[in-house]
């Protein structure tokens, strides 16, 4: 049973910032509530009052220019599958949007909603900290950006200081030669993942070498994850099978994934090792086409 | 504390005043008395509750009926015009695309979104269309012959 609160539906992102500052550890922010409304109904949220920006226009909205493309946090998941923009090696989002939960989830929830969340098997986390994306912060107070691999503290813990609201993911222009590709192991299609694995890859313009890597883990440990020595494997090297199930195998290593319902934390990094490797060999074939 | 929700329902305008928490189909179901969108597991999974709110299917279960607040909803009551069934609920019935019939609702519903944005979906598109619906009798092939029929132009649209 949620137990009732007070609902506000500011029309500004300063109204909500005022509102945010007033209340702090007293209320919660929905957007999409695909999320939260769960929590709430099973007890384990019970704010007093709810601060509702899902209406505010000014934080809806997908914008491309030379800085990058940038998203409004209360941007839905459908609206990303669906936008023109998501292209020149930003199909990658539109992919994963495309697999993340139901057609009717997608349709109301948020991307910037399911970051807050901090689900650490969410699937955007891991596609944005590969393409190097960041989030941008504001409060009464003022405005801060932080990488999106910064972002998440703990299990469902974010930087988020209380009072200050996810407004915008800026995601910069994606280098030549780049090839990002995510994917994720479920038993159900539009389940959480159980693993979910990202890869950037840019390579030299001159061949196969390896110019720069960025692996982003999701249901790998309490938070998405970068595996950065399994990166170290990779960079600088010419880029081959063997290779990748060496990062693959590195990776596994730094996973630190929970057992729960759906997986043990040995099947997990089992999942890692085999999938960092058949994601990477993907990301490496799109990058030589880019 | 109770708010205004004004809410146009299957064409009919509606004003209400509800608790912040009511849920969209608890305002449906328990204030205006339609039925018809199932409470199923209530956790988003199984696509039951599904309605059209501003031209998209979504569960009604996991919206705030706050945040539908000025918007349009279209429940499964609202398919038919009088007593003409709609061309999806007449290929449900040839093709047996009902048995318990728990379900029905919420993929009718999904079936009509669908078809709004795509007339033409292929058999995948169609898949995909209803993948946010679990039927418990697993009667899924009828349900995708259905609207394959749909699709082909076997139902003339109702009126």
């Amino acid at each position: 049973m949620i137990r009732d609160f007070e609902h506000f539906a500011p029309k500004t992102l300063d109204e909500a910032l005022t509102l945010l500052d007033k209340y702090r550890d007293e209320c919660k922010v929905i957007a999409g509530g695909q999320s939260l409304i769960i929590l709430m109904r099973q007890g384990l949220v019970a704010p007093k009052f709810v601060i509702d920006i899902k209406r505010i226009s000014e934080l809806n909205h997908i914008s491309a220019g030379k800085d990058g493309v940038n998203i409004g946090a209360v941007t839905t998941h459908r609206a990303i599958e669906k936008s023109p923009v998501m292209k020149n090696g930003l199909g990658v989002l539109a992919e994963m949007e495309k697999r993340l939960s139901y057609i009717q989830t997608r349709n109301w929830g948020t991307i910037g909603g399911n970051l807050c969340n901090a689900n650490p098997a969410g699937d955007p986390a891991p596609v944005l900290m590969a393409l190097n994306a960041s989030v941008k912060m504001a409060s009464v107070r003022g405005k801060r950006t932080m990488a999106v691999e910064d972002f998440f503290l703990d299990f469902y813990k974010t930087a988020l200081e209380p009072g200050e609201l996810l407004t915008e993911i800026q995601i910069p222009p994606v280098p030549p030669h780049t090839g990002t590709v995510y994917n994720k192991f479920g038993i159900i299609e539009g389940h959480a993942a159980i693993v979910g694995v990202a890869v950037s890859i840019t390579l030299k313009s001159d061949g196969d070498v390896c110019n720069d890597v960025r692996i982003a883990l999701g249901g790998s440990a309490p938070t998405p994850m970068r595996a950065k020595q399994a990166e170290e494997v990779l960079i600088g090297k010419k880029v081959t099978n063997t290779l990748l199930k060496k990062a693959g195998e590195t990776a596994m290593a730094e996973a630190k994934p929970l057992s729960d319902i759906s997986a043990s934390d040995e099947y997990r990094r089992e999942l890692v090792r085999v999938m960092v490797a058949r994601t990477g060999n993907e990301a490496f074939a799109r990058a030589k086409q880019a | 504390m109770k708010k205004v929700l004004k809410l146009t329902v299957n064409g009919q305008p509606y004003e209400l005043y509800i608790k912040s928490k009511t849920l969209l189909i608890e305002v449906l179901r328990d204030h205006l008395q339609l039925t018809g969108a199932k409470r199923g597991c209530e956790t988003g999974s199984c696509g039951a509750c599904t309605v059209i709110l501003d031209g998209m299917a979504v569960k009604s279960c996991s919206i705030l009926a706050l945040q539908a607040d000025g918007g349009e909803v279209t429940t499964v009551e609202g398919l038919a015009d009088g007593n003409e069934l709609h061309p999806l609920q007449k290929a449900f019935l040839d093709h047996g695309a009902v048995q318990c019939g728990f379900c029905t609702s919420g993929m009718l519903m999904s079936s009509k979104a669908l078809l709004d944005e795509n007339p033409n979906p292929d058999k995948q598109q169609i898949k995909e269309g209803i993948d946010g619906h679990i039927c418990r009798c697993t009667g899924y092939n009828s349900i995708v012959r259905a609207l394959t029929d749909v699709v082909k132009g076997e139902y003339k649209e109702a009126k």
